[in-house]
């Protein structure tokens, strides 16, 4: 249905010219995506837009730098590891928040211990769970424990720990069941900018906050105004952004960047994101389809999918191969492993000495992006192994897999955007339900890496881990998505791969 | 006639009640909503508290009954997503679609009742084909493909259509067109049969005797008799639009139901689906339960059926 209208609209384009854009006079960026927001709270609105509206109206004690890949100074200047389960961080001074309160040490423990507080009922667990306390040395310095050494903890203190008021949720109202409601509480945040109005469902503004702090990590913002809408439709976006309505979007589908950027009306930018492509294999033959026990049967696949040829003609031109089980930009990635290359001669002789000389069929599981796993059974037809397509929704095909009732399934990650091997390579190899090997050595070399602090040590045993994986084909790494950007000709944006639009940077040109 | 309405309330209410079944079995079907509610990386224990809290770990039939229980009582739950009481949500925006709905009504009777008259008046003339032909256009073309090439030519080639949105009574134009042009068909035909029936019957053939003005006796003497079975059918379509403006709410950015239920599909939000499912059935019953009266009351026939 979505091509079809993204064809039709394509074919529209074509045979009409397109009008110019309007201009930045109202200091008003405007963009828009598919999702309500219905709750302008960082932690009670688990939802990319929140995310990106999180690091405007709030901050994170640290801000991970894209290109440097480092952790910036945001609300802590500095910070000192104690061993691997404790961290100390000096606060930033005269930052105050909307309503015009200082920061200080008691936010930070105020946050903390209402995160921690399972009574509170904060959905996302896996982004604080990590946390055990923090406390107060003095008014600006602050000691955060873990509960066990966590690899990931810098990333969720960037991009998802952002730091509220002492007493912020006190003033929750009373729900109709007699618990507090943490989502009435109006938004208070020291970020860049604070919001103005705001409709469950509809729209969010915000506007600039004067008193920001200088010398952050996030500058100092530009932009007078920033508001969202939610515009369901991917042609009503880019119809909105063409006659002014909207200044930026993201997620237009290829075709439609294609023909934008041709017009010329509207700035068109494709960037990669943290999101991968892989093929998990049934290694132990749980889905009664044997063929993939068998390492040569693996292999041939690996050589039979043109994975060039999906990520230039179908996904980007900012996408790549990859040949490891982690996104190349992530920390600990490494494609210092075994690489198989595009060579279907190859495969037909590795099916023939696995003995599948006439090949064998199978079906063949995805969710996301139909034409991409077609090309993936084009490619496999041609050496041949014919695989039976079966598309379904995401929450069914996952239960299926932790079933193991696929003997092949086409899949995708996102690693939440934090850019570690951790949140990716350890979530499907440290043992559990999607890890499709379950290899104890795999799982103790990721353990190391885990757990330690000393980024050296860690890049090792990541390295011995991502080495067993792409050796014993636990998996095919495909490619990494991409993602189109449309914006106004006025407006000066960077992307950037974590798919976190900083609109706090941008400005007008 | 007071056993033929009683018979015909106990059918609309099995009905809503399958509706709801059906619906609420469906959406299981595709798979487990703690997995949507949790995100990609939720972990399994997160996902076993989301079960848990809102009652998924229970067997569906059991989910089924304590939701049915609720609602007769007129608690239709709590949205998973929008952390508001689903009744309010949906009260909230309900006007908003019956907006669409009723000029989307209008505008589909204004168009298929004169070109219905015109087409009785010249049956199987050119004149009569052409005012077919305009009305099933409107069935034959797919809605958003209409809506999207309104919105190419109206909005960003001349500019004189907002894209989307509610805020003025001309954000409404596009919309309702999209959305009442697929209707007129039926109300065109309806109304071309009844005038033609009528402008053959004997007053008509009596007043043009006595020489009534040929305005006067099409749509004073004719077409007010003709346009009775149009009312219930309108009623019927009133009902279809409300349901059937998802798509067009969903192109236009309409913050109505239409979109609400849309939006609460993607993301599993349950409760809320299982409330505009029933709402909207009902609206649906109701409004044909209203012409199924209609209809018996002018024809005694029906009745005994």
């Amino acid at each position: 249905m979505k091509s079809v209208k993204t064809s039709v609209l394509f074919a529209l384009f074509a045979m009409t010219a397109l009008p110019a854009i309007a201009d930045k006079s109202d200091d008003t960026l405007n963009w828009a995506t598919d999702k309500e927001v219905a709750v302008v709270d960082p932690y009670f609105s688990v939802t990319r837009e929140l995310i990106v509206m999180g690091q405007m109206g709030w901050d994170g004690l640290v801000l991970y730098n894209n290109e440097t890949r480092e952790f910036d100074p945001l609300l802590a200047t500095s910070w000192k590891w104690d061993g691997n389960t404790a961290v100390e961080f000096k606060l930033r001074e005269g930052v105050v928040f909307h309503d015009g309160s200082a920061f200080t040490a008691d936010d930070v423990i105020y946050t903390v211990d209402f995160l921690v507080n399972e009574a509170n009922g904060v959905p996302a667990k896996s982004i604080y769970n990590w946390m055990k306390k923090a406390t107060k040395i003095d008014d600006l310095t602050v000691r955060i424990e873990l509960n066990a050494p966590t690899a990931t903890a810098f990333n969720y203190l960037s991009n998802e720990i952002m730091i509220m008021p002492e007493g912020h949720y006190d003033k929750a109202s009373e729900g109709a069941d007699g618990k507090k409601d943490f989502t009435t509480v109006t938004p208070n945040g020291t970020g860049p900018y604070k919001v103005s109005e705001s409709k469950p469902g509809d729209f969010v503004k915000w506007e600039i906050n004067d008193a920001y702090f200088e010398g952050g990590a996030k500058g100092t913002p530009q932009i007078g105004n920033v508001n969202f809408r939610t515009i369901a439709e991917s042609n009503t976006q880019l119809a909105e952004l063409l006659t002014g309505g909207l200044d930026w979007a993201w997620d237009v589908p290829q075709e439609q960047a294609i023909r934008l950027d041709e017009s010329g009306k509207v700035t068109v930018t494709n960037e990669k994101t943290m999101r991968i492509s892989y093929i998990a294999f049934d290694i132990d033959g749980s889905s009664n389809t044997d063929a993939f026990t068998n390492k040569l049967v693996r292999q041939a696949m690996a050589h039979a999918i043109n994975r060039e040829a999906i990520a230039t003609e179908l996904v980007g031109p900012a996408s790549v191969v990859i040949h490891s089980a982690c996104h190349p930009d992530q920390f600990g990635c490494t494609e210092d492993v075994t690489q198989y290359e595009y060579d279907p001669q190859k495969a037909k002789a590795l099916l023939a000495e696995a003995g599948y000389p006439d090949g064998f069929e199978f079906d063949f599981y995805g969710y996301r992006q139909r034409e991409f796993s077609e090309a993936v059974i084009g490619d496999l037809a041609a050496v041949g192994i014919r695989a039976n397509l079966n598309w379904m929704q995401y929450r069914a095909l996952l239960a299926e897999v932790h079933a193991g009732k696929t003997p092949i399934n086409h899949m995708t990650w996102g690693s939440g955007s934090i850019p570690d091997v951790a949140a990716i390579t350890s979530h499907f190899f440290k043992g559990g339900p999607d890890d499709p090997a379950n290899d104890p050595l795999t799982a103790a070399a990721i353990e190391r890496g885990d757990t330690s602090v000393d980024p050296a040590e860690r890049e090792v045993a990541y390295a011995e881990a991502l080495g067993i994986i792409s050796e014993e084909l636990y998996w095919l790494p495909m490619f990494t998505y991409t993602k189109y950007y449309a914006f106004s000709n006025d407006l000066n944006f960077v992307p950037t791969p974590d798919e976190i639009p900083r609109f706090y940077s941008a400005s007008w040109k | 006639m007071l056993a033929y309405l009683f018979k015909r309330l106990i059918s609309a209410l099995l009905v809503a009640l399958t509706v709801s079944a059906i619906t609420f079995s469906m959406t299981f079907l595709t798979g487990d909503p703690a997995i949507t509610l949790g995100g990609e990386t939720a972990t399994q224990e997160d996902l076993a508290t989301i079960r848990e809290f809102y009652g998924y770990d229970k067997p569906i039939p059991v989910q089924f009954f304590n939701w049915l229980g609720n609602a007769v009582q007129g608690d239709l739950g709590h949205s998973h997503y929008l952390n508001q009481p689903v009744a309010t949500e949906i009260f909230t925006r309900l006007p908003t679609t019956m907006t669409l709905g009723f000029c989307a009504l209008l505008f589909a009777l204004v168009l298929a009742i004169p070109l219905g008259v015109v087409a009785a008046i010249r049956p199987n003339s050119l004149l009569d084909r052409i005012a077919l032909g305009v009305a099933v256009v409107g069935q034959a073309m797919p809605s958003f493909w209409f809506a999207l090439t309104m919105m190419l030519w109206f909005s960003i080639n001349w500019g004189i259509l907002p894209v989307s949105g509610t805020d003025t009574w001309a954000h409404f134009v596009m919309p309702s067109i999209a959305l009442g042009y697929y209707i007129t068909p039926g109300v065109m035909r309806l109304t071309r049969a009844g005038m033609l029936e009528v402008l053959q019957s004997d007053y008509i053939r009596t007043a043009r005797a006595k020489g009534v003005s040929r305005f006067s006796l099409l749509f004073k003497h004719a077409l007010r008799n003709a346009i009775i079975p149009v009312v219930s059918l309108a009623a019927v379509q009133f009902g279809f639009m409300l349901g059937g403006s998802i798509v067009i709410e969903t192109i236009f950015a309409i913050n109505g139901l239409g979109f609400l239920a849309w939006e609460s599909i993607q993301r599993a939000d349950l409760p809320m689906m299982q409330a505009i499912v029933l709402i909207l059935s009902l609206f649906y019953i109701m409004l044909t339960y209203f012409a199924d009266a209609m209809n018996a009351w002018l024809d005694p026939r029906i009745r005994v059926a």
